[in-house]
């Protein structure tokens, strides 16, 4: 197996959230929206109308290209691309063909390694994989097919949305690798604000190529049409590196591109067509647009409408001295690293507390992310972890207000307050508890004098719960000890 | 007052004003008119008289209150039938497009109403404007008033003949290489193409999205003037028009020509040019010397390629223009018959498109399917973007020197009907002079410069630089203040 190696490229669509169509003014957000009710002569492709490149979409292409380290020629054009189906009004797409907005670029995948099994210390790798082109296109509309009907049915309210395709390198060499590359894709869409990049929504759609080499041979380049979860990605790659491994001895000598399908119930992919049914698409320029051209100011003007990329923003995290893997979960989710830098220090107790508990409050409580913040801004949270930190209040207790507050929207003090909340580390108080739990328990007294000390557990829980978790740990367990060894002695 | 329908809008506007006649008055005149010659002419696919009245009363009203919109308020018109006009049929003379009502106005439709002018209807075409003679329409061909035998050349055809029939004040055409300058010529009318992107397209019919444009085809240049004012200008809808501040086109008028320097490309007066033609056209410019001209012969020799060049790139662009045309969404379609007699889409597109596109059209998009295939697209569609290059290059280097250029706008005056339908590439040779302006860019008008021994109108062509409409009509105009070729009107039996 290891001296098989798997080349794998991609092509990605995304679509742009601009508030327009790609070449009209219809909305384009089509998200619940009656079939056909967002549509206009010009996406209908009635007769005489004409396209208008949407400005706001190419300026997200180039910003894109600009995050992503793409050339950005100073020309730029459409072309026509033409086939015949239905959910394609004009008989063909205005897409790009020998002129995109973006040449080049990369993007870094990364991978968190720990440098030993005696040295925990994380740091990230790095594998650079490199774009061929970013260009913009419009989308296509939407067929249905209802079950049992001798009819198909058309809905062009997507026809005609921004869609920008981000073509790789095969540079990709792994089925994990090429979801990771779609991860970080992903992350970049959003931060540049470019894309909510949805994949169950249909926001990114990927096609994927991947070949297999041995021995100076090579597999044919299967590409793999419309996959459109990560999970997918990995799962059709995964599929297919295997099935043309196991193929070796029949690969063809000479074949073009084969094309398949991914039946995602099944887990398996099957064959479309071969290149040699392929559509020739007549591309043209399209002569409706004049060519785009932008000055170095303009260019320079999108650079800085560029906020922060993850990259960025996990190394800063990193500086600040939250721990590796911390960041990086956090940056991968920027509501929630966005929430964390409301707080006027970043700090590592908070990024964890927000990294594991903020999702899951969020999720119990079935709330939206905004909700919570208006309840509870990020300033409460360090108030919590600073009672904690003084103890004043245990982690189980700072928890329990943390879900208060998600409810009531109170400060931590006053929950503290109304609830009574503050620790136990009162030595006569917490004596008496304690008196109390081993009297009630005699044989397990017995078991840890002959010498099963992992007892100490249980009763340790029983006082938290008699304490309603207010007992203050360490003077607990000091205490604990001291009565059961007093009792040996 | 008689014969209302004979006023140019020069005329009709001065009265109009001077409330001498009405709107209305104009109008009745026209449709009387109208219904008397169209037996014979046949321009009129669509006729919309009961909008054009309730107009026309509209614009009674503002004369009276003194407020006219423009100088074309209360002025009939024709449209050839591939602007769009909302709930009004528009067919590009297709039989695809036989019963389409279009949601909305082409811009230029738009401006001519705010400008308060009456819609008369719409006027023949060849099938999506692809054509010299207007036969090539699902409506039947036109008849040219000068001789009903003949052709009225094309495609705006319909809009030339109306014009001079006297069925409209004036008509708008289109033209992608002649369909407006060569049935001018041919029914005696003056037709201006203008500076590619000077009209909007936006709600127009493509044929050749980079060659087509939008025109005025009228009874004189001052006429032209008055409409280029209304239609001309930048168009948000039309990504392709002009950015640049237009002049008042009337200030053109009534001008001195002294010393204007008109170029006469030899090319243009070579083999295949009739003799009457070419005598015509003489005389026309040793009028233009008389008035102060100064004529030099000048040579633009990538004329000879010029042919070639247009109809790759405008038969490549039609193939895809045409793509739309599938039956799904509008038009005829096979969906609208026995359903059980379609297989499978592919068929359905295969019928919709067989039994609804006219001959000229499925040339267009056999021969522009294959120059754009793959493996072809260098040797013809790229080769010949190349040309153009060159001879829009040719064209500015000749107006550093040249104000205008004269050339006949058709070797020949108008030929018979059925005489070169089943010859296409005769056909296509009768743009020979018309067919470079349009990859130039430029503006050319045909004004009547006189007529043959049998009595055909023959027109000259005056070329001007980019956005140089202005020198045009300034040459023209002055050219028809000391002629009487425009004034002439055909006897229609």
């Amino acid at each position: 197996m290891s001296d098989f190696k798997t080349t794998i490229g991609l092509e990605i669509h995304c679509q742009l959230k601009t508030k327009s169509k790609m070449f009209c003014s219809c909305d384009n957000n089509a998200e619940n929206a009656e079939p056909n009710s967002l549509v206009c002569p010009v996406c209908l492709a009635m007769p005489g109308t004409l396209p208008v490149a949407n400005r706001s979409a190419i300026e997200m292409t180039i910003m894109t290209g600009l995050a992503l380290g793409c050339d950005i020629p100073s020309e730029s054009k459409f072309d026509r691309k033409h086939y015949f189906y239905p959910d394609l009004p004009k008989g063909y797409q205005i897409s790009q063909y020998d002129k995109p907005f973006c040449k080049g670029g990369e993007v870094e995948v990364s991978y968190i390694r720990t440098a030993n099994e005696t040295n925990s210390e994380q740091r990230i790798e790095t594998r650079k994989i490199r774009l061929n082109r970013i260009h913009l296109e419009e989308d296509a509309g939407k067929l249905t097919h209802p079950a049992g009907k001798d009819y198909s049915l058309v809905d062009l309210n997507r026809a005609g949305t921004p869609l920008m395709e981000i073509v790789t390198e095969p540079d990709i060499t792994s089925p994990a690798e090429a979801r990771q590359f779609m991860e970080e894709l992903q992350l970049a869409l959003k931060y540049l604000k470019v894309s909510d990049a949805d994949m169950e929504k249909g926001h990114v759609r990927c096609d994927a190529n991947i070949s297999i080499q041995k021995d100076g041979k090579s597999s044919p380049i299967i590409e793999i049409k419309n996959l459109n979860s990560f999970k997918f990605v990995e799962q059709a790659l995964a599929f297919e590196e295997k099935r043309l491994t196991a193929d070796f001895e029949n690969w063809p000598e000479k074949m073009g591109k084969i094309t398949r399908g991914f039946d995602s119930n099944k887990g398996i992919t099957f064959e479309q067509r071969r290149k040699e049914e392929a559509a020739d698409y007549r591309y043209f320029p399209e002569p409706d647009i004049p060519p785009i051209s932008f000055s170095e100011t303009e260019i320079n003007d999108l650079r800085l409408k560029i906020k922060e990329l993850p990259k960025q923003k996990q190394k800063k995290f990193i500086e600040a001295g939250i721990r590796v893997d911390v960041a990086e979960k956090l940056v991968r989710q920027p509501h929630l690293a966005e929430y964390l830098e409301t707080s006027t220090q970043l700090k590592h107790d908070l990024a964890v507390f927000i990294s594991e508990e903020v999702t899951r409050a969020i999720a119990e409580h079935q709330i939206l992310f905004e909700e919570y913040q208006t309840k509870v801004p990020v300033t409460k949270i360090a108030d919590l972890l600073n009672l904690v930190a003084e103890g004043i209040i245990s982690k189980t207790v700072a928890k329990e207000i943390f879900y208060e507050m998600i409810v009531t929207g109170e400060v931590p003090a006053d929950i503290i307050k109304k609830k009574g909340l503050e620790q136990v580390s009162d030595t006569g108080e917490l004596e008496s508890v304690i008196n109390q739990i081993v009297k009630e328990n005699p044989d397990l007294v017995e078991k840890y004098r002959s010498g099963k000390i992992q007892v100490v557990g249980f009763f340790v829980g029983k006082i938290m719960q008699s304490t309603s978790g207010k007992a203050n740990p360490q003077v607990l367990n000091k205490l604990l000890k001291e009565k059961l060894d007093g009792h040996s002695a | 007052m008689e014969n209302l329908y004979k006023l140019t809008i020069q005329e009709a506007s001065t009265k109009l004003k001077a409330g001498e006649i009405t709107s209305s008055k104009i109008l009745e005149s026209i449709i009387e008119r109208i219904e008397k010659v169209e037996p014979e002419i046949n321009s009129y696919i669509t006729k919309t008289f009961e909008i054009a009245r309730a107009q026309a009363k509209e614009s009674d009203k503002r004369y009276v209150d003194g407020k006219p919109l423009s100088d074309l308020d209360g002025i009939p018109v024709a449209l050839k039938d591939v602007f769009c006009t909302k709930g009004v049929k528009t067919t590009a003379a297709s039989k695809i497009l036989e019963d389409f009502i279009p949601a909305y106005d082409a811009t230029v439709v738009e401006k001519l109403e705010n400008a308060g002018a009456i819609m008369l209807g719409k006027v023949n075409t060849d099938e999506f404007t692809m054509g010299s003679s207007t036969e090539n329409s699902a409506f039947g061909p036109t008849h040219n008033p000068w001789d009903t035998s003949r052709v009225p050349g094309g495609s705006s055809g319909g809009s030339a003949a109306a014009v001079a029939a006297d069925e409209c004040l004036f008509a708008l055409g289109t033209d992608t290489g002649g369909s407006i300058r060569q049935p001018a010529s041919f029914c005696s009318a003056t037709g201006l193409k203008v500076t590619y992107g000077l009209v909007s397209r936006n709600g127009v019919v493509s044929y050749a999205s980079s060659f087509d444009t939008i025109g005025p085809i009228a009874k004189s240049a001052a006429d032209v003037a008055i409409i280029l004012n209304i239609i001309a200008g930048n168009d948000p809808l039309d990504s392709t028009t002009v950015k640049e501040k237009l002049p008042d086109y009337t200030s053109f008028l009534g001008k001195d020509i002294k010393g204007k320097k008109i170029g006469i490309p030899k090319e243009f007066y070579g083999q295949g040019l009739s003799a009457e033609v070419d005598k015509i056209l003489k005389d026309a410019i040793k009028k233009l010397e008389s008035l102060g001209a100064e004529v030099e012969e000048m040579s633009l020799p990538s004329t000879d390629f010029a042919i070639a060049m247009y109809y790759i790139i405008a038969k490549s662009e039609a193939s895809s223009n045409l793509a739309r045309y599938d039956g799904i969404r509008y038009g005829y379609s096979n969906l609208k018959k026995d359903k059980t007699k379609i297989k499978d889409l592919i068929d359905l597109y295969f019928k919709n498109r067989t039994e609804a596109f006219g001959n000229e059209a499925k040339r267009s998009i056999m021969m522009g399917t294959y120059t754009l295939s793959s493996g072809y697209f260098d040797a013809y569609y790229k080769k010949a973007s190349q040309v153009r290059s060159l001879i829009k290059r040719e064209y500015e280097d000749a107006f550093k020197k040249y104000d205008v250029l004269i050339t006949p706008v058709s070797p020949f005056p108008a030929f018979k009907i059925g005489e070169k339908l089943e010859d296409p590439l005769s056909m296509y040779l009768a743009d020979v002079n018309t067919v470079p302006i349009n990859p130039a860019g430029v503006p050319a008008m045909s004004v009547p410069a006189g007529f043959t021994s049998t009595g055909l109108p023959v027109g000259m062509q005056i070329i001007g630089p980019h956005l140089g409409e202005g020198k045009i009509i300034e040459i023209a105009d002055a050219f028809q203040r000391a002629t009487e070729h425009h004034l002439k009107k055909p006897e229609i039996k």
